[in-house]
């Protein structure tokens, strides 16, 4: 079957398997492989990507869904050269280790800061709370939300 | 609140304010991750390549009667469908353990656990391959399976490993370290001996990218390329070498971007193996990635060691002698990976941080019908489960005494003069000094005042819990004399470059698995060489570019490969003094170093810099005799003993006196690693252990059926913390540097895993003193909380 959609602001049709999940849509079709694949029950959120705004776990939804709706990956995230707040964050604040979580937790942080741009520490962890990290604890994933939220200005950061 | 980690008030700082060596400097590599750049093993992408699914066993022993294939080679996507009997002709259908035993690649006579490889399908895409694992018909004869370790070796168990000539029983090892009688001696002459069954359930590291491989076989040349998510490229390669009988100039193993690893990406598994088969098979190249299910059913689990501990101490609270003898389930397979000479690892330092008269183990190993594994997630062969058990009877002590847990920690700590310390069981811990690290924990954590709380709660029939552990380790294995898996010494290897720019590469041979080697490293060199970190290249992952090393695991990269990048930048230095004295017409006994540059004593305005003497290597500078024109060098570096990093931890919960929740209010961690190379990385590792221990002690379990299905193989059941179920963090520290260390550096990547559990299980315990709880086994869920308050029996999970 044939979809067509936004990816990162370009439209995209491609003719797939009507069983095809997004995520294999993305990594293996589009080659898009920011967006990671960590387990097949929907738990941990490696897979996360923003669907018109709103974070979804793209191992559970097919690409067939998505047809006609915007998709935003991590490769969507920096505008050129200039990195969104939260990329700059999570560098900053030693949000990432492995790298692997840390798509998916940037996109829905981003989600999280385009509703609420002030977040408080009890609000961030629960935005994040269907996502899995192993390797930080996601104490300094929470300062690193902070931090984009304390520098919302991409100018800001590029200074 | 007494602080944290020291962070720089200006976090933009310029380059002029970043530290040339050790401090706290953003990650090298995590511009690359931040864009989605990363590059994993399922990200790689070979032309013309095929995809891998195995199928496994879903029963936990059985005969295998027969394997039909037809319908899945008539599957029109399907290249190949291998079998254990395609195998067998190849010689592949056994391959041999990081421990010496075998293991079986695909099943030939039986499968002994749920989840077992039986075959291997080769597809045009992930989704064909998977289909055809349906077309396979499997004739499965069940036998009785062996899943309670205290069973396996009743006489007339089920005998597992009939594939094992002259095999009738389910025993692997018997191992003993200390003096039995020296230990039962003191024991019997003791006035307070206290006993107790201590479990440390199977768990799972369940890193979030799972394992997999993409093997490409060329034909022509015979040359394998073999992507793979490894945290020991070079061992693999060797591995690879004697099991597949591929020259090992011909392979080169590639361990790209690893999404974790923490012990799950050490052995060799069957995908691996089965990956290169298929690519041999079909010409072509192979990727196989396992699904979560398949990660946590059938690789290296950890833990599952059944632990009976008994403390002997005077009634004033000195405690004399341990001892315990421990039930090991090693699952189907004796396939740990650990130093041949200790098959139940660095267990014996169960005598923790306490100057003991006496201390024996015994460790029985067993094979069950379930994965193998057992060394993994963060376990520094087996200390976890050691401080695990001697955290945990310490307190089993405190309460019969009456006394306060960490009082009695106090009194019986190794005193610093002790140092070098050798423990009845055979360690020589290299430094420490255990009380200051101790009382900062408590005055970070208001101990007393927490204490006044809890009285007060327990006055109104509020459960509060206050839990402490002190932990001390023993990584960086180790010293060739001791130490090998396989024979291999476990030494590592660093090569340095200085190009003639002044700009460096550093070639290690240990793999990263999100610990930030491409930082630390360049800071190790940068604090030797003066150059700076973002002028200098690391260098890891690639056999083809790397020096040979037994890898990543058990926190020895920084111990060992740490070592040998500072001798291999000494050396530079040493070279670069030589040249320098050529180039200022000098003696280099003449020459004083600063960071960065050799100058004349007494002139200091007469000097050349790294850089500068780079150039001149490199360049038409007469050369001394016997130096060559370059600023390189290279180290294999042979630690002369492990090192000991400790800390102490305390942990706050509440429990629901409803529903028997659990949940961890705080959480306070000194730790003592050291030198400390780069402070937010290390407070990074200590974060990300204190969760492991939480979820362990609260959460995550691999528990079985009877039937042997097993209960935790999805992220539904095994359960992981989120940051729902964890506080934020307060760390802190104390620096002991090792004495025999090149800089003084101990190692940190464990420590908080080694270290967490007890204290959580100690606060839990804690809460629940007043209902007249005296233990209770991880994971404490609300269902074994609760039975716990009622008096009742432990549910399975």
């Amino acid at each position: 079957m044939q979809v067509t959609m936004t990816v990162n602001g370009a439209e995209v049709t491609r003719d797939v398997e009507p069983r095809l999940l997004l995520v294999h849509f993305l990594r293996d079709t589009l080659g898009l492989t920011g967006t990671h694949w960590g387990c097949d029950t929907s738990n941990c959120g490696t897979c996360v990507v923003l669907v018109d705004g709103v974070p979804v776990k793209s191992c559970t939804a097919l690409a067939a869904m998505t047809s006609g709706h915007e998709v935003r990956t991590v490769e969507g995230l920096a505008d050129g050269a200039a990195l969104d707040p939260v990329q700059q964050g999570f560098m900053e604040e030693h949000g990432l280790q492995c790298g692997f979580c840390t798509p998916g937790m940037m996109l829905t942080a981003r989600a999280l800061l385009d509703r609420n741009p002030d977040p408080d520490e009890a609000e961030i962890r629960e935005a994040i709370s269907g996502q899995i990290c192993r390797c930080t604890g996601y104490a300094t994933i929470v300062r690193a939300v902070r931090w984009a939220a304390a520098h919302p200005a991409t100018e800001e950061v590029r200074a | 609140m007494t602080a944290v980690e020291h962070r720089p008030a200006n976090p933009a700082a310029t380059s002029a304010d970043r530290p040339i060596g050790f401090g706290r400097i953003q990650r090298k590599e995590d511009p690359r991750f931040v864009r989605g750049k990363g590059r994993y093993v399922d990200d790689i992408v070979l032309p013309g390549m095929l995809h891998g699914a195995i199928l496994r066993s879903p029963v936990a022993h059985a005969r295998l009667v027969s394997v039909d294939t037809t319908e899945a080679l008539a599957h029109p996507k399907v290249h190949a469908v291998i079998t254990g009997r395609d195998l067998e002709g190849l010689n592949l259908a056994w391959a041999p353990t990081l421990s010496a035993d075998v293991q079986a690649v695909l099943a030939t006579d039986k499968v002994r656990f749920q989840g077992q490889e039986v075959a291997f399908v080769v597809a045009e895409d992930r989704y064909a391959a998977r289909d055809a694992l349906e077309l396979i018909d499997v004739e499965y004869e069940e036998l009785p399976p062996v899943i309670d370790a205290r069973r396996a070796l009743d006489p007339g168990a089920p005998v597992i490993r009939d594939d094992l000539a002259g095999r009738t029983d389910n025993h692997v090892f018997d191992w003993e370290a200390g003096d039995a009688a020296e230990t039962d001696a003191v024991f019997a002459a003791a006035e307070v001996v206290v006993a107790q069954e201590v479990v440390y359930p199977r768990v799972h590291p369940a890193p979030m990218e799972t394992c997999g491989a993409l093997a490409d076989y060329d034909p022509v040349d015979g040359t394998l390329t073999l992507y793979e998510t490894t945290q020991a490229p070079h061992a693999h390669r060797t591995l690879f070498a004697m099991v597949a009988g591929i020259p090992e100039h011909k392979i080169r193993v590639i361990s790209p971007d690893i999404g974790g690893g923490f012990g799950n990406k050490v052995g060799i598994y069957p995908g691996y193996i089965l990956a290169v088969v298929g690519s041999i098979v079909t010409g072509r190249p192979v990727k196989w990635m396992e699904d979560r299910s398949e990660n946590l059913m059938s690789t290296s689990f950890a833990r599952d060691y059944i632990m009976r501990g008994e403390i002997a101490a005077t009634r004033e609270g000195r405690i004399l002698a341990v001892r315990t003898h421990v039930l090991a389930d090693h699952g189907a397979f004796n396939a740990t990976a650990q130093p041949t000479k200790y098959p139940a690892g660095f267990f014996s330092i169960f005598t923790g941080s306490y100057d003991l008269q006496a201390a024996h183990c015994a460790v029985t190993g067993v094979y069950t019908n379930k994965a193998p594994g057992g060394v993994a997630y963060a376990c520094s062969f087996r200390v976890t489960e050691a401080v695990y058990l001697v955290e945990r009877m310490v307190d089993v002590l405190a309460a019969e005494l009456g006394m306060d847990p960490a009082e009695l920690r106090l009194r019986n700590f190794i005193r610093p003069e002790q140092f070098p310390y050798r423990n009845k069981t055979g360690w020589e811990y290299d430094s420490g000094d255990y009380e200051p690290a101790m009382r900062k924990a408590l005055e970070m954590a208001g101990y007393d005042e927490l204490r006044r709380e809890q009285a007060e709660k327990r006055a109104r029939g509020e459960l509060m819990g206050i839990g402490v552990s002190f932990f001390t380790e023993t990584v960086g294995a180790g010293p060739r004399k001791h130490m090998d898996i396989l024979g291999l010494g476990m030494n590592d290897g660093a090569e340095v470059r200085v190009h003639p720019t002044g700009k460096a590469v550093v070639r290690l041979s240990v793999q990263t698995q999100g610990q930030g080697h491409e930082t630390t490293f360049a800071q190790i060199l940068a604090e030797e060489l003066g150059i700076p970190p973002e002028d200098i290249d690391v260098v890891h992952g690639d056999t083809d570019r790397t020096p040979f090393g037994l890898g990543t695991y058990g926190s020895r990269s920084t111990p060992v490969s740490g070592g040998a990048v500072a001798l291999a930048a000494r050396k530079v230095r040493d070279k670069a003094r030589a040249i320098a004295a050529a180039m200022l017409e000098t003696r280099p006994e003449d020459l004083e170093w600063e960071k960065g540059r050799w100058y004349v004593q007494g002139d200091p305005s007469a000097g050349r810099t790294i850089a500068e003497i780079a150039l001149g290597a490199h360049g038409t500078v007469a050369l001394p005799e016997g130096v060559d024109g370059n600023l390189d060098a290279e180290v294999t570096y042979d630690p002369p003993n492990l090192t000991f990093p400790f800390g102490a931890y305390v942990c706050v919960v509440d429990v629901d006196r409803g529903t028997g929740k659990v949940r961890v209010r705080r959480f306070v961690a000194v730790d003592d690693c050291g030198t400390r190379i780069n402070p937010m990385i290390i407070e990074g590792q200590v974060h990300g252990g204190l969760a492991d221990g939480v979820g362990m002690a609260l959460m995550e379990f691999i528990g079985f059926d009877e039937q042997g299905n097993c209960l935790g193989g999805s992220f539904m059941d095994y359960l992981i913390p989120t940051a729902m179920e964890v506080p934020d963090w307060e760390t802190g520290h104390t620096v002991t540097p090792s004495p025999h260390h090149p800089i003084g550096a101990k190692g940190i990547g464990e420590s908080a895993t080694v270290g967490s559990p007890p204290a959580v299980v100690n606060a839990v315990v804690d809460a629940l003193a007043p209902l007249g709880v005296r233990h209770m086994d991880m994971p404490c869920t609300p269902a074994r909380v609760w039975a716990a308050m009622q008096g009742r029996a432990t549910p399975p999970i």
